[in-house]
């Protein structure tokens, strides 16, 4: 009768970052089956009555709370706090103690399933970078940029957990540079843009990820309970320039030698959209093999990069 | 009709168009590949490289047909001249090969990735970083790719040092091994006489961030370039110590030694 009962029993997921385009997307795929409570610490969201939706913040004793009142089966971690939002200390009090505090939590509620969302940034954008980077290379982005930081560490407290509580099954995924309709990332505001700043002479290969596919990419990750560390991409690729082309946005030039100078420029214009530690990954590739996740989850992205580009072209207004 | 297409008109010839389109190669929905090739700049570069090779160089080859038409396979040559010229023969030389046509790879220099302009550029036309990893990757991905294991030690040599082979570093013999790439010797004969360097300004260099500061005249010599390619040399993956490893470094260069000697043998004159 035990058995039967839990079998009928839908999963209770705690999804956090609930605010964010992708968040909202991964609901949207999980509400027909499971039972989501959504959390951001930003804002309260309204996802409709089925779905509890609370703002709150990883450290304070109230976060508690919820996993006394929900029994949850797994967590998806997407709340992270990008790296050009609020300051370093607070980004770091979010994304490494917060993370922690969850993870403790979930070890102690015996959470079965964890997805953490962490991002290709970690790699670090260098010139000696290979391509088709592998999830066993180093992070090298916290010796290159101390906005990044929190970034790695965060990816660093997730393996711990990961090997010294195997039951919690954490996987890792570092995604390419999520794009497309609500995505509110540098990259994403850049194809929006009419006009995009780029270093002269310098056009790295990149990737993207339609946020339409990087939702279903959590959500097939998440029912397959493999631990591990993954990245996420699609097999293709484009040079920064060229997709900026196709997006409809006009370059501007900055002039990119000595490599000082487009950092002073984006400082002392407080480019929002391009900012100073990011500057390399608009020099640099960091090319990531996502062959391993496919292979594992049996994820094939469905749109492709001419799709994701037409839809910035032809929407071009500011967001 | 748009520009670009005007320009490819006048620029790319038909012919030299459908050559690169016959070849199959692994490369994204816009064309490029993980490395930045890109299939449009591939076919201007080719068709620049065209003249160069033909014309200016008066460049013959010998023996391309030895690199298989498939798999990977590391082209190992000697390197020379001051800039890459050699890499650029070499894969012209295969590209434009009547049967099973391939597109060259190349490992380059650390210092290009960080030259604007020039570091995409060379990304398009096929080169890529020039480091172990990359070149597994693309061994794994069953490409054909040039290398020169002298490094700036071949190219920068001097006009005294002629023809005479720099120290090779061992990585290559390992990724052919690990990966059971064929490796395909060339020796290149011509190319020392394109730049002859007096001498290396080594601090002047070490100011640029370059690998050398030759002392040369600024032009481009047009010599005329033989390439002698050997059979494909395989090698087991046992696990061996360094040193056997160096005694199949030799091997390889050895055989280089006898494909220059031969080409130099073949040579009437230098212009």
């Amino acid at each position: 009768m035990t058995v039967l009962t839990k079998k009928q029993r839908r999963p209770h997921i705690l999804v956090t970052g609930a605010a964010g385009a992708l968040a909202k997307q991964v609901i949207e795929r999980l509400r027909e089956t499971c039972s989501v409570v959504a959390v951001d610490a930003r804002e309260q969201v309204d996802l409709g009555d089925e779905i509890p939706s609370y703002c709150v913040d990883f450290n304070q004793r109230s976060f508690e709370d919820l996993f006394r009142r929900y029994p949850f089966d797994g967590v998806i971690h997407l709340g992270r706090i990008r790296s050009s939002q609020l300051t370093r200390m607070r980004r770091y009090n979010a994304n490494v103690l917060g993370t922690q505090k969850l993870l403790d939590l979930s070890h102690k509620y015996g959470i079965r399933r964890i997805v953490v969302l962490s991002t290709y940034h970690v790699y670090g954008a260098m010139a000696y970078n290979p391509a088709l980077i592998n999830e066993s290379a180093p992070m090298k982005s916290a010796g290159l940029s101390a906005d990044l930081i929190d970034s790695v560490e965060l990816e660093n407290l997730a393996n711990i957990y990961l090997w010294r509580f195997p039951e919690l099954n954490i996987s890792i995924l570092r995604p390419c540079n999520i794009v497309g309709p609500g995505v509110r990332n540098t990259m994403g505001t850049l194809l929006a843009s009419h006009r995009a700043p780029v270093l002269a002479g310098f056009s790295p290969m990149m990737q993207f990820i339609h946020i339409d596919d990087m939702a279903d990419a959590i959500v097939l990750a998440y029912k397959k309970p493999v631990r591990g560390i993954f990245n996420v991409a699609p097999e293709d690729w484009v040079a920064y320039q060229k997709a900026l082309e196709l997006c409809g946005c006009t370059r501007i030039p900055v002039p990119s030698v000595p490599p000082v100078l487009p950092r002073l420029i984006s400082r002392a214009l407080r480019l929002r959209s391009f900012p100073p530690y990011l500057m390399d990954f608009f020099k640099y590739p960091v090319v990531i093999d996502g062959r391993a996740f496919a292979k594992e989850f049996g994820f094939k992205p469905k749109r492709p990069l001419k799709e994701i580009f037409r839809f910035y072209r032809d929407n071009k207004t500011p967001l | 009709m748009s520009l670009a297409s005007f320009l490819k008109s006048r620029l790319v010839p038909t012919k030299l168009d459908e050559q690169i389109n016959r070849i199959r190669k692994p490369i994204g929905s816009l064309g490029y590949d993980p490395w930045g090739y890109n299939n449009e700049t591939f076919k201007y570069g080719f068709s620049l490289a065209k003249p160069i090779y033909e014309k200016y160089f008066r460049t013959e080859a010998h023996g391309v047909e030895y690199i298989p038409a498939e798999g990977p396979v590391l082209i190992v040559g000697n390197h020379s001249g001051q800039l890459p010229i050699d890499g650029i023969l070499v894969g012209y030389a295969l590209a434009s090969r009547e049967k099973n046509p391939r597109i060259p790879r190349a490992m380059i220099e650390r210092f290009f990735p960080t030259v604007p302009w020039l570091g995409n550029l060379l990304n398009e036309v096929g080169a890529a970083l020039g480091d172990p990893v990359n070149c597994a990757r693309m061994l794994a991905n069953n490409e054909a790719i040039i290398v020169f294991p002298e490094g700036v030690r071949g190219s920068g040599k001097l006009y005294r040092d002629r023809y005479k082979l720099q120290r090779f570093g061992n990585g290559f013999i390992h990724l052919a091994m690990k990966y059971k790439a064929a490796i395909v010797p060339v020796g290149v004969v011509g190319c020392e006489e394109t730049i002859p360097a007096i001498a290396n300004i080594k601090p002047l260099a070490k100011a640029l961030g370059a690998p050398y500061f030759p002392v040369a005249m600024p032009v481009i010599l047009p010599a005329k370039v033989h390439l002698n390619f050997g059979p494909p040399m395989y090698f087991d993956d046992e696990d061996i110590p360094e040193e056997r490893i160096d005694e199949r470094v030799e091997q390889v260069k050895a055989e280089i030694d006898r494909l220059i000697a031969k080409g130099l043998k073949e040579r009437k004159k230098v212009f």
